[in-house]
């Protein structure tokens, strides 16, 4: 009978938990789901990560190439991130040029390694004006159920944790590079930007980590990044039912409490690592 | 009788906050606002803010692709075309910005199964570009006639190294700047209905900027009401 409800008023099947202060699956209104990371498992790829967020699955790749720096800033390499949501995680999504979807959380990714300065550029040069590393971090979407920002986030922040480039020097004599792929050396990673997502309801409510229905049913989404030093790397709202900045102080800090969580499953999983 | 109607206003605003000694005098460039210059679309408008200029036409309510109507309000869309070359990613992620703003304020319910077109093309580019487009797609809006719960505009806000606000940076501004944020405010209670940010700031600054851009909206909507007072008594 409850499942009849949901299917002809989902709006007002939603509110009855949310009255009740809770959700459907039964979360907290300031609860996240069950987040698991694995890294390294794309053996291919020179940095990789797998996180899980509830439901919502998003793989990250990273592979390190050679290119010339761009001639405005000879000094510095550069990162190229996509955001690819496939017809397999949701049949929403169909086969053919990226969506709108798509396009806007490969923008955001873009907007997030910019700001928070995730890794110097400056360290992925090898020879100024000649020869640099890009990095293009490939992120798919396996399995969506909403808070597709969070968890590319944190994907592309493990992968990179993850990343190990080989030492290149320049032969002097015949002018090429030389990779000696023994001695690999981690990147040099500045700051941990994690994203936190919210849904407004109904103009006042504010819900933590919604899943596909809830944000399909939300009047309004929002999403803060955060580093550990409680700098807003970005804060994006597009659109929706207005906030009042009480609203955004209470958004903060519950980000604050987010960061700390993500900070130790992430230390957690990369000690795991280095001791095999 | 429909004519354009120019309507100039340089408007000097305080920053508004208390907290911390900084706090200089910010001003908003010199804005412009001409409207029904296009004669195919239902609803046109230009708006300047300095050298920056974008130019908005709305079509709608009109009919909808039967695979992108929505049985109970109407379908937004957002066209926004850069000054030289084809429209990119970043196009695309500041069309769903525009267009999940006008979606929280337009009265999508009174017109079901229709479409509404907003189409955005910049004329020239001198900083605070996403402000000037929401402004001039809300005047568009209003010159068409699409009926809406409140206006919105768009402020700008620049942070420098030292901690100073900008507001309505100019590009070289824009360029220096440690932190740009650009947030969309609505008429009613000056809510936050966008908000995009670049760089890096704290949550006090944040919250500084906001309270800068609120003051600096109310410059704005007066703006937006005398230059619709002036197009209205003439006729």
């Amino acid at each position: 009978m409850a499942a009849g409800f949901k299917t002809v008023e989902p709006l007002e099947y939603y509110r009855r938990f949310l009255k009740e202060n809770c959700r459907p699956d039964g979360r907290e209104l300031g609860e996240f789901r069950t987040t698991t990371v694995n890294i390294g498992s794309i053996s291919t790829a020179d940095g990789s990560a797998l996180v899980k967020l509830g439901n919502t699955t998003v793989i990250c790749g990273i592979k390190a190439e050679f290119a010339a720096p761009p001639t405005d800033t000879p000094d510095k390499g550069y990162v190229v991130p996509n955001v690819d949501l496939p017809p397999l995680c949701s049949s929403r999504f169909r086969s053919g040029p990226p969506g709108e979807e798509a396009q806007v959380a490969s923008q955001f990714i873009a907007d997030v390694i910019e700001n928070s300065q995730i890794i110097q550029k400056e360290d992925l040069c090898i020879s100024p004006g000649k020869l640099s590393w890009v990095l293009y971090c490939d992120i798919i979407c396996l399995d969506y159920d909403g808070n597709i920002l969070d968890a590319c986030t944190f994907a592309l922040l493990a992968a990179l944790k993850n990343v190990q480039l080989p030492e290149v020097t320049i032969n002097e004599e015949t002018g090429l590079a030389e990779v000696n792929l023994k001695k690999k050396s981690y990147l040099n990673i500045r700051t941990h930007p994690v994203a936190t997502s919210f849904a407004v309801f109904d103009d006042t409510l504010l819900i933590v980590d919604p899943t596909g229905e809830e944000e399909h049913l939300a009047t309004g989404t929002l999403t803060v990044v955060m580093d550990e030093e409680g700098k807003l790397c970005c804060l994006h709202k597009p659109g929706g039912s207005g906030l009042t900045g009480a609203k955004l102080q209470d958004c903060m800090s519950r980000a604050v409490t987010r960061h700390k969580e993500v900070k130790k499953l992430m230390d957690e999983v990369i000690k795991s690592m280095k001791s095999k | 009788m429909e004519g354009a109607m120019q309507a100039d206003a340089k408007i000097r605003s305080e920053s508004g906050t208390e907290s911390g000694p900084r706090g200089p005098a910010c001003s908003l460039r010199h804005f412009a606002c001409e409207q029904n210059l296009l004669s195919r679309p239902d609803g046109s408008a230009s708006f300047l803010q300095g050298d920056t200029s974008v130019l908005a036409g709305v079509y709608g309510p009109a009919e909808v692709k039967v695979s992108k109507e929505i049985f109970n309000k109407a379908t937004l869309e957002v066209i926004l075309r850069p000054k030289i070359g084809l429209p990119g990613v970043a196009e695309k992620s500041r069309e769903r910005l525009i267009r999940n703003t006008c979606e929280a304020v337009v009265l999508g319910t009174l017109h079901p199964r229709t479409s509404i077109t907003v189409v955005l093309q910049v004329i020239s580019d001198a900083g605070s570009l996403l402000a000037c487009c929401l402004n001039a797609a809300c005047m568009a809006l209003v010159d068409a006639g699409v009926p809406m719960r409140a206006l919105f505009c768009g402020v700008t806000c620049a942070l420098n190294s030292d901690g100073t606000l900008v507001l309505d940076p100019t590009a070289k501004q824009e360029k220096e700047a440690r932190a740009i944020l650009t947030f969309a405010l609505d008429s009613v209670e000056r809510k936050l209905l966008m908000s995009t940010t670049k760089g890096l700031y704290s949550d006090a600054e944040l919250q500084q900027c906001l309270a800068a851009a609120q003051a600096a909206s109310q410059h704005v909507f007066r703006f937006y009401r005398e230059s619709l007072q002036r197009r209205y008594s003439k006729s």
